[in-house]
């Protein structure tokens, strides 16, 4: 851990051997692989995406320049703006649970002896296929006689539940739930490995000025850890903006509106419709609004990130 | 201190049960038959055992085929990325050029791109080539990995360049400084970045999803997701059976190598920091 953890920042500044008249080249020949694929697999269809997103175009007939048409249609289509309010409310059940239980769990396993045994359990959703994850929680989940939950709470505490999956309103609850659940154990060994980097001297130092353990958590953990949570946050935002796997598997958007979101909007316009240019104009309002919504995040970090230096 | 600790040791047990809980159900539930679905739900243990799932689930669906699709596409996808991108993370941290600074800025902005958006660009480009319904579409187009270049940088800046200099006073040349110095000596970051590319490409679904059609191309998760569709609460034991098949050698091989993997995505999370 120590050698992925603690890179020598000044090392690179000096270039080995000086400088070469035939470095050019060399940084040519060694960069070309990965830009040449940079370049042909993401950025030539980034743009091609920018330029179909003005088209009107099915894949066959002619390209029709169609100006902001595709925006327009989407930007007043209920469907769409139903995905966009899928996609935040996703966003906003999954990221503050999903990270708030990682921060606890982290603590916890950093104050207990033995932690690499639970580590290994709640990392194996991780490893595990989205798909396969969707079908062990379609069974606890469904809303017939199969769901074991629903199933249970009947019998044993004479409840009416709803149909987690079939209801519109509480499939995005249903979606979050399994979204956290199989995140979980990656964003707790993020945070459990930002804990460990933290001096024990420091902790020590608070406690024996009387700090409480409250106190210490919020006075010297959490500034000490607030670089690696707000990491985790942008990268939990974007990832819940682009969750596909889980809810195409989960719940066919096409048979709960409750689903829909951005992501499936996209590829059904794209690969069920074939609106190539619809579809790109969805993508492209997604892309400004992950860049947006991050954007913020760097904005609220400067107030509430603390870095030493 | 001892009740803390008992206190602490409770929470994190009930909450790695539910983290078992779908595992344990999954693996139960795929021994049971339809019958015993329908009459006894929360029955914890099938009865009687019906191994035949198993059989079934694998005569249905070419879970053999899948593997070894998903198995070599991930192997030449880590070779390619591993590779490709140590090269470019040497240029970047080693090799003094103009614009670098500028490019680097450039390679970290590519990755804020989600895939979503370039997915339907991606699969007329990979259609004009011939490319779509073959496995190149799957190898090929994910080696592009700035995150990866980045993550590399990072541990090449680590290695002293002294060993370096040494070398090529002794007459190495760029390519030998690169692949008999540096590369033994960022063999951890190598490993956890191919550990993590891995996993990436065996578990990926969106693209497999979009770009084959054919059933002997399928990948692990594809093939899962195109089973379970065709067999729709119908008879849920043969859909666990078949997501078993497909989890349990994972959670295997994860298990032999936990310390290693979690180690490096939970680097990874951290950018290598």
């Amino acid at each position: 851990m120590a050698v992925l953890t603690r890179a020598r920042p000044r090392a690179g500044r000096r270039h080995a051997g000086g400088v070469h008249n035939r470095d050019g080249w060399w940084a040519a020949f060694f960069l070309a692989p990965q830009v040449v694929a940079l370049v042909v697999f993401l950025v030539f269809p980034l743009g091609f995406a920018v330029v179909l997103a003005f088209m009107r175009w099915d894949g066959l007939g002619r390209k029709e320049w169609a100006g902001l048409d595709n925006f327009a249609a989407q930007l007043s289509n209920p469907d769409f703006g139903l995905a966009v309010w899928n996609t935040v409310k996703l966003a906003v059940l999954t990221v503050p649970v999903g990270l708030g239980l990682a921060l606890l769990i982290a603590v916890a396993l950093n104050n207990v002896r033995g932690s690499s045994f639970y580590r290994v359990l709640y990392f194996m959703p991780v490893v595990t296929s989205s798909v396969a994850v969707a079908l062990m929680w379609q069974i606890i989940l469904a809303g017939d006689e199969n769901g074991v939950l629903n199933t249970s709470l009947r019998r044993w505490f004479g409840l009416n539940p709803p149909d987690w999956l079939g209801d519109t309103g509480w499939v995005i609850v249903a979606i979050a739930v399994v979204t956290i659940w199989s995140s979980l154990g990656l964003n707790v060994v993020i945070f459990l490995a930002g804990l460990q980097t933290i001096p024990p001297q420091i902790v020590e130092a608070a406690r024996m000025d009387g700090a409480g353990s409250l106190r210490i958590f919020r006075s010297v953990t959490l500034p000490l850890l607030s670089p690696t949570i707000f990491f985790s946050t942008v990268v939990a935002v974007i990832s819940s903006f682009q969750a596909f796997d889980q809810i195409y598997v989960l719940v066919r958007p096409e048979d709960n509106e409750g689903a829909r979101t951005i992501v499936y909007q996209v590829y059904e316009l794209g690969f069920k419709d074939f609106e190539f240019g619809m579809s790109s104009a969805a993508a492209l309002i997604l892309l400004v609004l992950t860049l947006l919504v991050t954007l913020v995040q760097f904005a609220a970090q400067k107030r509430l990130v603390h870095y030493d230096s | 201190m001892r009740l803390r600790q008992a206190a602490l040791h409770a929470a994190l047990t009930a909450g790695g049960l539910a983290m078992v809980f779908p595992f344990a159900w999954m693996l139960l539930t795929s021994f049971k038959g339809v019958r015993q679905m329908l009459n006894a739900p929360l029955d914890w243990l099938p009865h009687p055992w019906r191994w035949q799932n198993y059989p079934d689930a694998l005569a249905a669906m070419p879970f053999g085929t899948a593997y070894w699709n998903s198995f070599y596409i991930a192997a030449l996808n880590v070779t390619l990325t591993l590779l490709t991108s140590a090269m470019a993370a040497y240029a970047f941290a080693r090799i003094r050029f103009r614009g670098s600074g500028v490019l680097f800025v450039v390679f970290l902005a590519t990755q804020m791109v989600p895939a979503q958006v370039t997915v339907v660009p991606l699969y007329l480009m990979l259609a004009r080539f011939g490319w779509i319904d073959s496995h190149l579409s799957l190898i090929l187009p994910s080696v592009a990995n700035p995150f990866a270049v980045f993550l590399l940088r990072q541990f090449i800046r680590a290695v002293p360049v002294e060993l370096e200099e040494a070398a090529r006073i002794d007459g190495a040349g760029r390519w030998r400084c690169f692949w008999n110095v540096v590369l033994p000596n960022i063999r951890p970051g190598l490993g956890a970045l191919g550990i993590i590319a891995f996993l990436a490409s065996w578990n990926s679904f969106f693209f497999p999803l979009i770009f084959l059609n054919s059933p002997e191309l399928a990948t692990v998760p594809l093939l899962l997701s195109q089973f379970s569709g065709q067999h729709t609460a119908v008879d849920y034991g043969l859909i666990l059976a078949g997501s078993a098949i497909a989890v349990v050698p994972t959670l295997i091989a994860f298990l032999i190598g936990q310390k290693k993997i979690i180690n490096s995505m939970a680097a990874s999370g951290l950018g290598g920091r």
